[in-house]
């Protein structure tokens, strides 16, 4: 792109001084974040792929005995990804009907006067940092779910009481932390519905909530499934709340069972671990990796396709 | 909108303030001042004091216990501050392959994080008991079981004993709380109590503080921390009868602990000026505060 670009402002000379400036700087911006997705990329797959070949894919991925410092180590990571996957769905299970309500309420619903309260509150919540949900989870939610845990399981021989570090406190938190992401983006998608299509199904005699769950939701449909991927990347990401409440021992994702993330196997680990035990967090980083790529490629076709459509 | 951003800062600082200083109080106030009655290097610190420290040269290498990181790492730090022109390396490989490699010649001190043997000790391995770990037991300060003998917690640990009633005390389900498996404080409770590798966890915190949080807020909960960060928030259980105090520690009367000592081969006078420097340092008053500092008791 060799062109002469004459500038308004000035002499021609100083002006393409500027553009061609501008041009590299903008360049060298781009290329700092293609360079940093791509040695990550590169050096998740050059760190992770060591232990996965030391250890064995199968005694990894579909093991079921995490004992790194063992002395014969056992390095299974299955009830991890499984907690991961469990909690994660089950988090976006809970969450998502309560944001996308939420998303209607504050778009459509509610009087001005309080969605002006509402909508700060809903900002501020993604504002609070991640480890004061787990904070308060582990001094308010797990309390609670130890008497619930002691209810149900009372007198039982074989149950390992966890006071209430389990699989439900950690989804409870993930729940509440994904309702920010997905209800700001819902709120915007909802809001960009055409005024006509609802105009246009009010005056057919349709009311205001059939036309909400008739003609608004469906013409958002593209915006809130992207709102809900992004959802499940932040609870699939989420480390710093969930290894407070979640027990972090590693079992079966039962609801009453204490369980460990992908995240906070890291997380837990890495400070102390060494040789093969750091390599294999390192596998455990990949597949996340690899979890959180795919729900981008499916969030970019979502985006493609929402954009096809309007 | 630009309002609305300030706004919302404000009230994220605020909050991650109020956050910060609720997590820092529980570490706080336990670095009580004995250090008078300590201080018996005092004279050689200040010999070499007033030969300037600057103009020591030389090098001390260490290598052993992946426990003794903390203090190794808090050591060098302060050390290489007053003194620049001496470099310390420190290698964590473990006690036992610490102590080989002093053997070997290839290091000047070899961190154990237990007593040495009278084998090495033949080998005329010196044992520099520099500090003392302490671990507590802790549980939630409703409970009212006050002790515990040794086996029976190890029997909670492994699962063998899962109620309170079975120790003394009410009928509640004992949730065991521990560390993550890298954990030096695991490795040393487990070690002590010959339970490696067999406990069965409810919890697996990464943090002595998330112990302390978790024990101080679930009742019929058993955890263990590091003696120095032990508050009024939890009890501490007497293991065998003996208190978790540092004087029993010292004693040597109390299970759960165990010395980090920093070998040499041969005395410290025989070393180089760089290492008996060094060892100079650790017995000077600020040395002595730096050990402390790392959560450990200084020994007698």
């Amino acid at each position: 792109m060799e062109t002469n670009t004459v500038s308004i402002i000035g002499k021609k000379r100083a002006g393409s001084i500027v553009e061609s400036t501008a041009r590299v700087i903008f360049l060298a911006t781009a290329v700092v974040a293609i360079v940093a997705v791509l040695s990550i990329t590169v050096y998740m797959i050059l760190k992770g792929t060591p232990a996965l070949a030391s250890v064995g894919v199968t005694d990894i991925l579909f093991g079921t005995v995490w004992e790194p410092t063992a002395t014969e180590p056992h390095f299974g990571i299955l009830y991890i990804i499984l907690t991961s996957i469990v909690g994660t769905a089950l988090a976006i299970l809970i969450g998502v009907p309560v944001s996308i309500l939420t998303a209607v309420f504050l778009a459509e619903v509610a009087p001005k006067k309080l969605a002006a309260i509402v909508q700060p509150a809903v900002e501020l919540l993604a504002a609070i940092p991640s480890v004061i949900y787990g904070l308060l989870g582990l001094m308010i939610l797990t309390p609670w779910m130890y008497g619930l845990e002691k209810k149900i399981f009372a007198g039982s021989q074989t149950h390992q009481f966890t006071g209430g570090a389990n699989l439900i406190s950690a989804v409870i938190v993930l729940a509440i932390m994904i309702l920010p992401t997905v209800i700001n983006i819902s709120v915007s998608s909802i809001k960009a519905v055409p005024q006509q299509m609802k105009s246009a199904s009010l005056a057919l005699g349709a009311t205001k909530i059939q036309t909400i769950f008739g003609v608004v939701l469906p013409a958002a449909k593209s915006g809130i499934m992207t709102a809900i991927v992004l959802g499940i990347g932040r609870a699939l990401g989420e480390a710093m709340a969930i290894s407070l409440v979640s027990g972090s021992a590693v079992n079966i994702p039962l609801p009453f069972n204490s369980v460990r993330f992908l995240t906070t196997a890291i997380v837990s680990d890495m400070s102390y671990s060494q040789g093969t035990h750091r390599q294999v967090l390192f596998t455990i980083g990949l597949v996340l990796f690899v979890f959180i790529m795919v729900i981008n490629l499916i969030l970019t076709r979502l985006i493609k396709k929402g954009e096809q459509e309007v | 909108m630009k309002k609305k951003i300030v706004k919302t800062l404000a009230v994220t600082t605020a909050l991650t303030i109020a956050a910060a200083s609720m997590v820092g109080c529980g570490n706080s106030g336990t670095a009580d001042s004995n250090a008078d009655n300590k201080a018996s290097g005092d004279t050689q610190a200040a010999a070499s004091d007033s030969k300037d420290a600057k103009d020591i040269t030389g090098t001390v290498t260490m290598a052993g216990s992946t426990s003794m990181e903390k203090l190794a790492n808090s050591l060098k730090e302060a050390f290489g501050a007053k003194y620049p022109g001496i470099s310390v390396t420190a290698e964590f490989t473990g006690s036992s392959a610490g102590i080989e490699s002093l053997e070997a010649g290839s290091v000047d001190i070899g961190n154990s994080s237990r007593e040495l043997s009278d084998d090495e000790k033949s080998q005329g391995i010196v044992e520099n008991v520099v500090a003392i770990d302490g671990i507590a037991v802790i549980t939630d300060t409703a409970n009212d079981v006050t002790k515990i003998s040794s086996d029976d917690l190890a029997k909670v640990y492994t699962g063998e004993i899962t109620n309170w009633k079975e120790l003394g005390g009410q009928d509640e389900a004992i949730v065991v709380v521990g560390r993550e498996a890298a954990s030096g404080t695991r490795g040393a409770f487990e070690e002590l109590l010959d339970i490696k590798d067999k406990c069965k966890y409810a919890n697996e915190l990464d943090s002595t503080g998330a112990v302390l949080a978790k024990v101080a807020s679930t009742p019929g909960s058993i955890g263990y921390i590091s003696l120095d960060v032990l508050d009024d928030s939890v009890s501490a259980l007497a293991i065998d009868d003996v208190e978790a105090t540092e004087d029993n520690i010292v004693a040597g009367k109390y299970k759960l602990s165990r010395p980090f000592v920093m070998a040499t081969k041969g005395e410290i006078s025989e070393q180089s000026e760089a290492v008996q420097t060094f060892f100079d340092y650790i017995q000077s008053d600020e040395g002595q505060e730096v050990i402390k500092k790392a959560g450990l008791i200084l020994p007698q």
